[in-house]
């Protein structure tokens, strides 16, 4: 896993940036406007707009091809291609079946000062990258900072429910706040809930947040299993992220270290994962409060030998 | 048409064991504190011991969120309780009162394997082991979730129980001495660690006795 010096992936669109630099001066204050512009309809740029529509078309006509051969979270029996309101009233379904747009990993961590946490902007329809604007982390509040994975449809529901949770908590105006541990136990139950319903909200959430000195870092699954730690990761993150984790973090990481830390942890799922986009960002939480930086790239490299002339040792391949 | 089949399961294993001795004057309840999914470990520091009442401790295994539900409906139902009969739960009275919040959800089960350890209103230690939907038994020892069946055995030839068909029934509760009981159970989950995966990391122990709650740690393997 070698840190490119010199080389600059021609694939991204993106320009790398040092991400200290980016993320000391042109940092974004996550304010309730751009929270809910972002809210909306992930936008499409006007560029893509034309395929933009044949990929709709061809989705609703391959719509069992799609979750045939990429959906890897169901092990399911497919039902055939048609839409579900043709099988007749026993197989139509208003409940969650699978997830549709989904976002990949969160990895967050304790520092000194607070909880970084990262995440990049893709969003996949299946096996296609369809999403690589999507801001995957927002402020809950004055004290918390939420990141999620999954479904992004049930990301929305669950900011419209926070905020909801955040205005009647704000209109109570007694000078307190909720904290990241309560919001994070206000989305365990709902989860939980969903899940008692046997109609889940598909995401995997990261709770971070500091208040009164205290900080917080916590996780949610789709299925209500929740627990509280110095470093969390979801999805591909728990696997490749969680064991640098282990073996690097330690109390009081300063911040440059917190984030060489994280990108480290996101290089490798880069690498690794293929849902992966090289467009990330990272937030930062303090008592000061919270700032999301702009989304940079990190700087990777594939200039192994064994990548010059694949095929040289593979006489007769075509 | 084929029948559509589930794609996700409301129910995960997260793993864990626990065990209760009870002993004349006290009882010693302890669990791991590792929480797992698949091959994976989730934390290494999760507790899985409550404290539901004075004299009445729970510790529980299997689906943690099913187990956090499951210990804050217990808790709010003895807040209920001390403000309706101003006094705390006694620990035949709890052991009841989970049995039938389990039978409750019998066709949705809890997926939790519990055992609750306190101190009966004589002060003798008691010891109560569940299944999943309910069906409990007042017992002198119990190990219960993914080490049980390592752990069980082992204690059946430790603490020589005496057979349940002999009348007059004789009580199982352990002549071991408090101090030979905690390290009984330090020695049996050491010897859990090694061989089941879902067990290690740190042991977390409770002892109950007439003077009070004392919490013991001990480090376990982490692989």
């Amino acid at each position: 896993m070698a840190d490119g010096a010199a080389h600059e992936s021609t694939e991204h669109k993106y320009r790398p940036i040092s991400p200290i630099f980016a993320s000391t001066c042109a940092c974004t204050l996550s304010s309730p406007t751009s929270r809910r512009r972002s809210r909306n309809k992930p936008s499409v740029s006007l560029k893509y707009s034309h395929i933009h529509s044949t990929l709709i078309f061809l989705c609703f006509n391959s719509f069992s091809l799609i979750h045939r051969t990429t959906m890897a979270t169901t092990m399911v029996k497919e039902v055939g291609s048609e839409p579900a309101q043709l099988l007749g009233p026993e197989s139509a379904s208003e409940r969650t079946l699978y997830p549709y747009v989904t976002g990949t990993s969160v990895v967050a961590l304790k520092y000194k000062d607070g909880i970084l946490m990262a995440a990049d902007m893709g969003a996949s329809y299946g096996s296609t990258l369809r999403y690589k604007s999507v801001e995957r982390m927002k402020s809950i509040g004055k004290h918390s900072l939420l990141g999620a994975s999954g479904e992004i449809s049930d990301f929305q529901e669950i900011l419209h429910y926070l905020d909801e949770l955040i205005l009647y908590d704000n209109m109570w105006d007694d000078g307190n706040s909720l904290g990241p541990k309560e919001v994070h136990s206000y989305l365990t139950r709902v989860m939980y809930n969903r899940r008692n319903k046997f109609n889940p909200l598909w995401n995997s959430l990261v709770l971070g947040g500091v208040k009164n000195g205290q900080k917080y870092l916590g996780m949610v699954s789709m299925i209500g299993v929740n627990f509280e730690d110095n470093h969390v990761a979801t999805g591909f993150g728990n696997h490749l992220a969680r064991p640098i984790l282990r073996d690097e973090w330690h109390e009081n990481l300063s911040f440059e270290d917190g984030v060489k830390l994280l990108e480290k942890c996101m290089r490798v799922l880069l690498y690794r994962d293929r849902s992966a986009v090289n467009k990330l960002q990272i937030a930062k939480i303090t008592e000061e409060g919270v700032t999301i930086s702009q989304p940079y790239a990190l700087k990777t490299f594939w200039g192994f030998s064994a990548f010059q002339n694949p095929t040289v040792g593979a006489e007769g391949s075509w | 048409m084929t029948k559509q089949q589930a794609n996700w399961s409301p129910y995960d294993n997260n793993g864990g064991s626990c065990v209760a001795i009870a002993g004349a004057d006290y009882c010693v309840i302890a669990a791991d504190t590792r929480m797992s999914t698949g091959y994976s470990i989730l934390t290494r520091e999760y507790s899985k011991i409550c404290k539901l009442a004075d004299k009445s401790v729970m510790a529980s295994s299997g689906f943690q969120a099913d187990v956090k539900a499951l210990q804050k409906h217990l808790a709010a139902r003895h807040l209920i309780y001390q403000h309706q009969h101003n006094k705390q739960m006694s620990c035949p009275a709890m052991a009841q009162l989970l049995s039938n919040t389990l039978y409750y959800k019998r066709f949705f089960p809890y997926y939790a394997f519990n055992v609750l350890g306190g101190l009966d209103s004589e002060g003798k230690g008691c010891v109560y082991t569940y299944d999943a939907v309910g069906s409990y038994e007042r017992v002198g020892y119990s190990a219960q979730g993914s080490g049980s069946t390592l752990i069980m055995p082992f204690l059946d030839n430790q603490l020589k129980s005496p057979s349940p068909l002999l009348l007059p029934a004789q009580d199982a509760v352990t002549p071991l001495s408090e101090l030979e009981a905690v390290d009984l159970v330090k020695t049996v989950f050491a010897s859990a660690t090694e061989r089941d995966i879902y067990t290690g990391d740190k042991l977390e122990i409770v002892i109950l006795n007439a003077d009070g709650i004392r919490h013991e740690y001990m480090e376990l393997r982490k692989d």
